[in-house]
């Protein structure tokens, strides 16, 4: 499978970052899965071609670690915490319900628009300030049913205008 | 984003607020390795992660070894249930963390520090390169130390991706190695071959948020506090059904009640210690020591009110270990998709006496053949909700 | 320097151990039985001669080590101090039935319809345990989809237990690294890259996986049905050949010690099966001989006397079909160094499509050509498109030694109490240079045998006591040798088109190497590339099994070096109980040659016939 040649060039500057040895497979695949919300096949090639790893291991690896993904997510993966600070709290069915309202979409699904992934995660160590859920790496908690549709808002409004950046 | 966000509420004063970690690191820059690892044996520091491995034997095994270059690794992947005071430690008390590895490096002969954060943390990254960067240029790190020579140490943050497990040293270690996060054989210990095969030392944020105040402090200090067997203090996080949610200081030898009056639990009905792999303690139980003698924990209180269905949360912990399991051993991969199968049917159909049977046995298995911790502590808190609360079941069909 | 031995207790014996010995070498040395399903004696330090962690991640061989609250696996656990050791107790005993119990609980699949039935270590472990499947129940359907039928290797997830041996095998013997583990927890599998078919993946079907797989998860295609649907077919004409290391294996599948050869009563049960010739693969090996000698000659010629460095030094050898498919993706850029003969499988292919079939007036498109292989990548290289110069596949169906000894049971043979029978003409003289084929080696010994006969002009016993080139055999992963050409003779005149005399190679030293497992390809590989000393040799023979094709991935299980070694004394007895050595004696290639391929090796028609090329697979 050809490799585009715009992923080679950012596998290899995460590379020349990270080093190229198998401690930089890690890293590496982190910077890729950041930039494009999940990892392609295309681009696991070119990190088992650049760092000498094996494409099976690649493999291995990326589908070992739950903030990696093979399959294609939304540009903003909401992780909201299930473990029992969090689902015991009284606002978390609400903020569940909410979510996927809002989104249209159930867990582990991501939005017709591809803006957002909805998933479900194990402790994120904000027990004290349940129930919390992450947003790529942003931190939102106490969520009510009220707050969830409004972070969403922000957070469609950034993709909105990232969008007409590109554009422009 | 501002770590300050996110900041949680402290129930009790802090030893951490009050310490100057660079006093300490100042004084063990005088200090040669086995004075450095007397003082920290002498204070009695215990690992902080929860399995208790007293701090100053393991440098000196690791100062016993003469392959280099050795590791110091912070294990930051705080992802047992219920636990989030390295997270206050990371965002409030960095300094103390990171002059904690310093002294350790000096300790066992190590220049090299990584400081593995689980992904979840990733808001925490760029203060902790801030701290860092600050700190290079104090001459607190990098390059002869305080000026002084034979101290070199410096410290690269490495990310997690999102696995329990890697809390685990071994499996933090394969996956700093850049493979799966797999727990390996128990032998060799990480002192001996740890991170490329060479000796390293792992320690929790906290234990290392410690070294420094008790080199400040003296080791008198932190021994004076807590219990004979468990001597200092140590940071609980708490939270679930109380009214004050929050990180608390206690020395060891505290019990139960008192966090939970501290905390506004008192009506709670019980409490799981440790997390998912701890145990839940009736209210009877209340009167137990938090402890390494008694309740043995790494810090995680979660607290359960009247009306909690202790089954339900038997369940969350064991989906928990379930998806949490590397995977790699039939006794965890397989025994945890089991027992979490089995809570399901007995909250809807009760447990007969072979069930019960049958899952206690399984239960035992997965304690003594798992491979790794996770595994071996994956049936602790079904097993103390059986205990206690069996009555909770429905009745068996008759 | 030799260490101490330490003393320690094992169910109340006492025994002295080496330090660092594990607690499962020790016991099975006063024989105590500790059950294991990840551990493989393949897999170890010891066998592979260096330090590798034991995975212990099956947990079957728990045992009670004094002092210790868990149960330890004793495969992983190393005596370096006295210990007080248990191997049975109700917990250990538990433990085991909870755990098959367990890995039952998500095998899907019929026993009794499992290739490996009666061959499975799990289910021989389930009836020593009684396990009990009421215990955590069955799947009543599968959980993973099966493998696509079209695969040569078929991995079958819902009858894997996940204990890795065949990820281990691909990667420590390999070096292929075709499977990894997959996904966490409860989802944890073993998958290829983007969990495609084995067909898809970066695979060389090498099989050496099926040989370690302690259940029926790892099986080959199984052809016996199109091979019986041929032979019960009145139309069509159905041969067989049969490649050296099967004979010398076949008989482990009935009873016998390996190490049994079974060659000349196998002749007799294939005929009792209903093919109707037996030829010997030995016949296309020297053939193979002829063809890469020449190339090789041609060459060194090109190299030594011509200057010209395009003559892509060393040759390597292409008779392993798993090997080939290694270089073409590993080391594509080093496929012109490779020798463009066909395998001796192909090479007798081709001529029984064209050469026998005009000779005895045979219609080849009613040809049937099957060939008993001890390997599941022969199945790959028979499919390959370009393999048909004849104008007919130049082989139809490859048979493994698992899949003919299914067929011999079926049809109600006892094999080893068969009376013997010799192979068919025109391809029935046996020869010992065409069995050492069968060890890794033996290419180079049948090579050198002929090569240094032919150039000297002398004998190779005046060289190599009876003929044995022992500098070339054993298991050593790489080895090397050499020899220098003293005096030469005239060039005989099925090699004069090729070259003029032989006078520039005297005083040349021939250095020869071999690798064996392709993880010792990789070394020899990476030693060329950085100009070592294998970069200096003429002639590398490349086998991609373990001990050669003895060790193939078609032969049967269980392997390990103790099987391994009695099958390569089964193989050079046979070579030296032969009459005929030596390629070159070989009347039925000279007959060939001078009836069919008249121009010689290398020439035109051979060419067509008998070579081929590889390509870069990506």
């Amino acid at each position: 499978m050809d490799v585009p040649s715009h992923l080679q060039s950012e596998v290899k500057q995460l590379v020349s970052v990270h080093g190229r040895d198998r401690t930089a497979l890690l890293p590496v695949l982190r910077g890729l899965n950041k930039s494009h919300s999940y990892l392609s096949e295309a681009a696991m090639l070119c990190v088992s071609k650049e760092l000498g790893v094996p494409r099976a291991e690649v493999y291995g690896v990326a589908t070992f670690y739950s903030f990696f993904s093979v399959e294609p997510r939304g540009k903003y993966v909401i992780r909201l915490c299930r473990t029992i600070s969090c689902a015991m709290n009284g606002t978390y069915h609400p903020v569940v319900a909410a979510l996927i309202e809002e989104l249209g979409v159930a867990f582990g699904e991501t939005t017709a628009d591809g803006v957002f992934t909805l998933e479900q995660t194990a402790c994120i160590g904000l027990c004290d300030q349940a129930p919390a859920m992450l947003v790529n790496d942003d931190v939102h908690v106490k969520l009510t049913k009220e707050s969830v549709r409004a972070i969403l808002g922000e957070y469609r409004r950034k993709a909105a205008a990232g969008e007409k950046v590109k554009s422009a | 984003m501002d770590v300050k966000t996110v900041h949680g509420f402290v129930g009790s004063k802090l030893s951490f607020s009050e310490a100057n970690g660079d006093a300490g690191l100042k004084k063990a820059a005088t200090m040669d390795a086995e004075a450095l690892i007397g003082a920290v044996s002498a204070s009695g520091l215990k690992g902080r992660g929860g399995a208790g491995f007293p701090t100053g034997m393991k440098w000196k095994f690791a100062r016993a070894e003469t392959r280099t270059p050795k590791y110091i690794i912070c294990n930051a992947d705080e992802g047992e249930p219920g636990t989030f005071k390295d997270r206050l430690i990371l965002s409030d008390f960095a300094d103390l963390v990171f002059a904690g590895m310093a002294i350790a490096g000096k300790a066992v002969g190590a220049e090299k520090g990584i400081l593995y954060l689980r992904a979840e943390y990733e808001w925490l990254h760029p203060h902790l390169d801030e701290v860092l960067a600050r700190r290079r240029k104090a001459g607190l790190l990098g390059p002869d130390i305080l000026g002084g020579k034979n101290f070199s140490f410096d410290i690269e943050i490495r990310m997690g991706a999102g696995a329990y497990v890697c809390g685990e040293e071994s499996a933090l270690i394969e996956s700093l190695e850049g493979k799966r996060g797999e727990a390996r054989n128990r032998m060799p210990f990480p002192v001996q071959a740890g991170y490329l095969g060479l000796p390293t030392v792992v320690n929790n944020v906290e234990t290392f948020a410690w070294v420094p105040c008790i080199l400040e402090k003296g080791p008198e200090w932190f021994s004076k506090m807590g219990t004979q067997k468990s001597p200092g203090a140590r940071l609980f996080s708490i939270s679930g059904d109380c009214k004050k949610p929050g990180i608390y200081e206690y020395p060891f030898g505290v019990s139960l009640r008192q966090l939970l009056k501290d905390a506004g639990g008192e009506n709670a009905k019980a409490v799981q210690v440790g997390g998912a792999s701890g145990t839940c303690v009736p209210a009877s139980k209340f009167d137990r020591k938090l402890a390494f003698e008694d309740l043995a924990t790494g810090g995680s209180i979660i607290v359960f009110g009247p009306d909690r269905d202790m089954f339900a949360v038997a369940e969350n912990f064991q989906q928990f270990f379930e998806e949490e399991s590397c995977g790699q051993c039939v006794p965890c991969r397989l025994g945890n998709m089991r027992l979490h199968e089995a809570i399901v049917k007995m909250r809807e159909e009760g447990l007969d006496a072979k069930g019960e049977m049958v899952l206690r046995r399984l239960a035992a298995t997965m304690q003594s053949a798992s491979k790794c911790g996770l595994g071996q502590s994956a049936p602790n808190a079904f097993l103390s909700i059986l205990d206690n609360f069996a009555g909770e079941l429905p009745r068996g069909k008759a | 320097m030799t260490a101490e031995l330490i003393t320690i207790t094992i169910d109340g014996t006492a025994l002295k151990v080496v330090p660092g010995t594990t607690v499962l070498d020790a016991a099975r040395k006063v024989n105590i039985d500790i059950p294991t399903l990840c551990h493989h004696a393949d897999l170890c330090s010891a066998a592979l001669g260096k330090k590798v962690p034991a995975p212990s991640n099956c947990r079957m061989c728990l045992v009670e080590v004094e002092g210790q609250r868990a149960l330890q696996a004793s495969c992983a656990t190393e005596i370096n101090g006295p210990m007080n050791i248990k191997t049975s107790s109700p917990a250990i005993r538990h433990a085991r039935q909870d755990i098959l119990a367990l890995m039952m609980s998500e095998h899907y699949g019929d026993c009794a319809a499992c290739r490996r039935n009666g061959n499975c270590e799990l289910q021989q472990l389930c009836a020593e345990y009684g396990v009990d499947t009421a215990l955590f129940g069955r799947p009543e359907a599968p959980l993973y989809a099966m493998p696509d039928e079209d695969n040569i290797i078929q991995r079958d997830m819902n009858k894997c237990v996940i204990c890795r041996r065949c990820l281990r095998t691909c990667e420590l013997y390999q070096g292929v690294v075709a499977l990894s583990p997959e996904g966490r927890g409860e989802h944890t599998d073993i998958a290829t890259f983007m969990d495609r078919e084995m067909m898809e993946a970066w695979c060389i079907n090498c099989g050496q996986c099926i040989n370690r797989c302690p259940t029926g998860a790892l099986t080959e295609r199984d052809d016996t049905a199109a091979v019986w649907a041929a032979i019960e077919d009145p139309d069509k004409l159905v041969v067989i050949q049969t490649a050296p290391a099967p004979r010398a294996a076949i008989g482990e599948c009935f009873g016998c010690e390996p190490g049994t050869p079974l060659t000349f009563e196998m002749n007799t049960a294939l005929k009792k099966i209903g093919f109707d010739k037996v030829f010997d693969t030995n016949f296309s090996a020297d053939l193979t001989i002829f063809e890469e000698g020449a190339e090789l000659l041609g060459r060194l010629y090109k190299a030594v006397v011509l200057k010209d460095n395009s003559a892509a030094l060393p040759q390597f050898t292409s008779c392993s079909p798993g090997w080939i498919k290694f270089i073409e993706h590993f080391y594509p850029e080093y496929l012109p160094n490779l020798s463009s003969a066909k395998s001796p499988q192909q090479m007798m292919g081709a001529v029984v499509k064209t050469y026998f079939a005009e000779k005895n007036g045979w219609d080849p498109s009613k040809i049937v050509s099957v060939s008993l292989m001890p390997c599941t990548a022969k199945k790959f290289e028979a499919a390959r498109p370009e393999m048909d110069a004849s104008g007919h596949r130049d082989i139809d169906y490859v048979l493994t030694t698992r899949e003919l000894a299914r067929m011999i049971k079926q049809a109600g043979i006892d094999l080893p109490k068969l009376e013997k029978s010799d192979f068919d003409n025109p391809f029935g003289t046996p020869t010992g240079s065409g069995v050492i084929f069968g060890a890794t080696g033996g290419v180079m010994e049948a090579a050198l045998r002929t090569v240094l006969e032919v150039v000297t002009g002398e004998k190779i016993e005046t060289l190599f006591d009876k003929a044995d080139i022992l500098p070339v055999r054993g298991f050593e992963g790489v080895r090397m040798a050499q020899v220098t050409i003293g005096k030469v003779g005239p060039v005989p005149a099925i090699f004069s088109h090729l070259v003029p005399d032989f006078e520039w190679l005297k005083g040349v030293t021939v250095k020869v190497g071999l690798a064996h497992g392709t993880a010792n390809a990789i070394r020899v590989m990476q030693d060329i590339k950085e100009g070592g000393p294998l970069s200096q040799c003429h002639f590398i023979e490349f086998m991609a099994c373990p001990g050669g094709c003895l060790g193939g991935g078609g032969q049967p299980i269980p392997t390990n070096l103790e099987i391994r070694t009695a099958r390569a004394k089964a193989i050079y007895g046979e070579d030296a109980a032969y009459k005929v050595r030596k390629s070159h004696e070989n009347e039925d290639v000279l007959r060939i040659y001078r009836e069919f391929f008249k121009e010689g090796p290398c020439s035109h028609k051979s060419h067509e016939l008998l070579h081929t090329h590889y390509k870069e697979r990506v």
